[in-house]
C-alpha cells in the first residue's frame, strides 16, 4: 500500500503509527457503512487511492501539518529566487531571498524533528506545492502568493501551538520561535503589497488579537495546490 | 465536595501532585479533628490555600503571568502615548502606523486587565503620571531615535511572551497570548522597516551593537533576582531567575532542548545543506525569562 517505512522514532511510540498513512478507499468505505448503522461486517476491497494522504495522530501529526505549510512557501520562494518577475525590484529580491532561506531552515528543522536520521522519505516522491493557480509573472501576482501563504501560516501558529499533547517537548518550543518570525514574514510582505498593511483588520480581530485559522482550515485552503493528494487531518487534534 | 475526588483529579493532571502534599492522608491529618476536616475541606478557601501551598515556587498563577504581560504593554501604550505626543512623527504613512500599533496596545490593556479581573486578581495600572508608564526623561529628541525604543518595546515583547507561553499551557488564556505575541511580531516587523532595518532580528542590526539597546537582544541580568515585583498598584510573582541557564541570545544558532535531544547547530546540523549564520540565527526568534526582560538593562530600565 506504501512504499514508506517506519521511522524509528516514531516506532517506539505507543501507537507504533506509520510515518505517512496513506487511507485506502476501502477503511472509507468501511467508515461509512459503520455510520450507516453497521449493517454487514463484509467490506469489498477496493484499491488503494494512492492520492489521500492522511496525517498521523497526535504530535507527529502537528510536525507534518507545520512541514506542509513550510514546503508551500519554500517552493513559492525558491520559484520566484529562480524566475522573479521583471518588475520585482532588487530590494524586494533581497527580501525574498531571507524569506525563502528562513523558510528553508524552518522546514528543514521541523523534517529533522520528524526524522532526525534524515534519510527518510516523508511525503510521496511525486508530491508537489503547486504553483500553477498563482500568477507568478508579475510583482503584484508574487506578493499577493506570499502574502496568502505567510498570513496562512501565521494565522496557523497561535491554535497549532496548543494542540501539542506533550508539554515540555523541544518541538512546541521550537516552533513558537519560529511562530513569531513568521508573522514578521507576513508583516513583512503585506507592507511591500499594500504599505502600512502590517496588520490590518483582516488579520488583526478588535481586541489587537492575530484572527487564527485550524490545521482543518489551513488545509482546506492548500487543498487545491496539494492536488491532486488530498490530506486529511481527520487524525490531529482538534481546538476545544 | 469530595476533597480526595479532586486530588485524584488533579493526580491525573500532576502525576507529581502527591508529592507535593507529601502524601494526601498526612496532610488532611494534620488540619485537626474530624469536624474541623470536614468544615475546612468544603471550603474553597482551603483548598486555594493547600493548592497554593502545595504549589509555591514551582509556578505563577496565571493571573501573575497576565500581570506581567500587562506591565509591559502598559509600558508600550504609554510609550506611544508619549511618542504620539511628541509631535516628531512624520505625517501619513509613519503616524498611521504608529496610531495603529498604540491602538493595538491600548486594546491588549483592555483584555489583560478584564482577563485578570475576571479570573480573580488585581490588574497592575498605570497613568499618564503614575504607575506603570515609560520613563518621560528617557523619550529622545529626534523622531530616529524615539523609533529606536519602539523597535526594543516590540522586539521585546515579543521574547517576553515567548518566555512565559509554556507556563500556560492546558489554560485557556494560551491561545489569546499567543495571538497577541503575533501582533507584536508583526509590529515589530514594520516598525524595523521604518528605521530601514530588516523586519527580522539580524546579525547586523544596528542597535545590536548600540550600548543602549543592545540588552534587548542579549540574555542575562545586571541587577535583578527578584521574584515578586510590586509595580502599578499591586504585587506579582515571577519566575526566580536561573543563572544556569540564561535565555538563548537572539544571536542564537543552536536549537533544541537540553536534556530530551541533543542541541543542533542550525547553520550544519539539519540535513546535508549547510546554512548561513544569519539565516540560522533569524529564523528563530528567542525567549527572555521574566526577570530577564523587568531588568534593569531592558524593559526594567524604562520605567518611570
Amino acid at each position: 500500500m506504501s512504499d514508506h517505512t517506519f521511522l524509528p522514532a516514531w516506532r517506539e511510540q505507543s501507537l507504533g503509527r506509520r510515518v505517512f498513512l496513506r487511507v485506502s478507499a476501502a477503511s472509507a468505505a468501511s467508515v461509512a457503512l459503520i455510520a450507516a448503522g453497521c449493517s454487514t461486517t463484509t467490506v469489498t476491497p477496493t484499491p488503494a487511492d494512492p492520492y489521500q494522504l492522511a496525517l498521523p495522530t497526535g504530535d507527529p501529526g502537528l510536525l507534518y501539518f507545520a512541514y506542509m505549510m513550510a514546503l508551500a512557501q519554500t517552493t513559492l520562494y525558491q520559484k520566484v529566487m529562480d524566475a522573479p518577475p521583471t518588475d520585482l525590484t532588487a530590494a524586494e529580491r533581497a527580501v525574498f531571498v531571507d524569506l525563502r532561506d528562513h523558510k528553508v531552515v524552518h522546514q528543514q528543522t521541523i523534517r529533522y524533528l520528524i526524522d532526525p536520521t534524515g534519510i527518510n522519505q516523508l511525503l510521496p516522491t511525486d508530491f508537489a506545492f503547486s504553483l500553477s493557480k498563482f500568477t507568478l509573472t508579475t510583482r503584484a501576482g508574487v506578493l499577493a502568493a506570499a502574502q496568502q501563504l505567510a498570513d496562512l501560516a501565521a494565522a496557523a501558529y497561535p491554535v497549532l501551538l496548543t494542540l501539542f499533547t506533550t508539554s515540555s517537548i523541544p518541538q512546541r518550543t521550537l516552533l513558537l520561535k519560529m511562530s513569531s518570525v513568521q508573522a514578521r514574514h507576513a508583516a513583512a510582505v503585506r507592507d511591500l503589497l499594500t504599505p502600512g498593511s502590517f496588520a490590518n483588520s483582516d488579520v488583526v480581530d478588535s481586541a489587537g488579537q492575530l484572527l487564527t485559522k485550524t490545521p482543518t482550515e489551513v488545509i482546506a485552503a492548500l487543498a487545491p495546490y496539494f492536488a491532486p493528494y488530498v490530506i486529511s487531518v481527520a487524525g490531529l487534534a482538534v481546538p476545544v | 465536595m469530595n476533597f480526595f475526588n479532586i486530588i485524584d483529579l488533579l493526580a491525573e493532571a500532576d502525576p507529581d501532585v502527591l508529592d507535593r502534599f507529601s502524601s494526601r492522608r498526612a496532610v488532611f491529618n494534620s488540619l485537626g479533628t474530624v469536624a474541623q476536616r470536614t468544615a475546612l475541606a468544603t471550603s474553597p478557601l482551603f483548598l486555594g490555600a493547600l493548592f497554593q501551598k502545595a504549589y509555591a515556587g514551582t509556578a505563577s498563577l496565571p493571573t501573575d503571568i497576565l500581570n506581567y504581560a500587562l506591565t509591559l504593554e502598559l509600558l508600550e501604550a504609554d510609550f506611544y502615548r508619549q511618542f504620539l505626543a511628541a509631535g516628531q512623527i512624520p505625517a501619513g504613512a509613519d503616524f498611521n502606523a504608529i496610531t495603529v500599533i498604540k491602538n493595538h496596545e491600548d486594546v491588549h490593556v483592555a483584555y489583560l486587565r478584564t482577563a485578570i479581573i475576571a479570573a480573580g486578581g488585581t490588574p497592575v495600572s498605570g497613568t499618564a503620571t503614575t504607575g506603570i508608564r515609560f520613563n518621560p526623561s528617557l523619550l529622545p529628541a529626534t523622531y530616529a531615535d524615539q523609533l529606536k525604543y519602539a523597535q526594543v518595546l516590540e522586539d521585546t515583547g515579543v521574547r517576553a511572551y515567548k518566555g512565559r507561553a509554556a507556563e500556560l499551557i492546558g489554560t485557556d488564556l494560551l491561545t489569546p497570548v499567543l495571538q497577541i505575541h503575533s501582533i507584536e511580531a508583526r509590529h515589530a516587523a514594520h516598525i524595523r522597516t521604518m528605521r530601514g532595518q530588516q523586519p527580522w532580528v539580524s546579525l547586523g542590526d544596528d542597535l545590536a551593537t548600540d550600548a543602549r539597546f543592545q540588552a534587548a537582544y542579549t540574555s542575562g541580568v545586571a541587577s535583578s533576582t527578584k521574584t515578586a515585583i510590586a509595580l502599578g498598584g499591586t504585587t506579582y510573582g515571577i519566575p526566580a531567575y536561573n543563572p544556569a541557564q540564561p535565555s538563548p541570545a537572539e544571536s542564537n544558532q543552536q536549537q533544541g532542548a537540553a536534556g530530551t535531544k541533543l542541541a543542533v547547530l542550525i547553520t550544519t546540523g539539519i540535513g546535508s545543506t549547510t546554512y548561513l549564520a544569519d539565516d540560522a540565527a533569524a529564523a528563530f526568534d528567542e525567549p527572555l525569562q521574566a526577570a530577564e526582560v523587568l531588568d534593569s538593562s531592558r524593559a526594567g530600565g524604562l520605567l518611570a
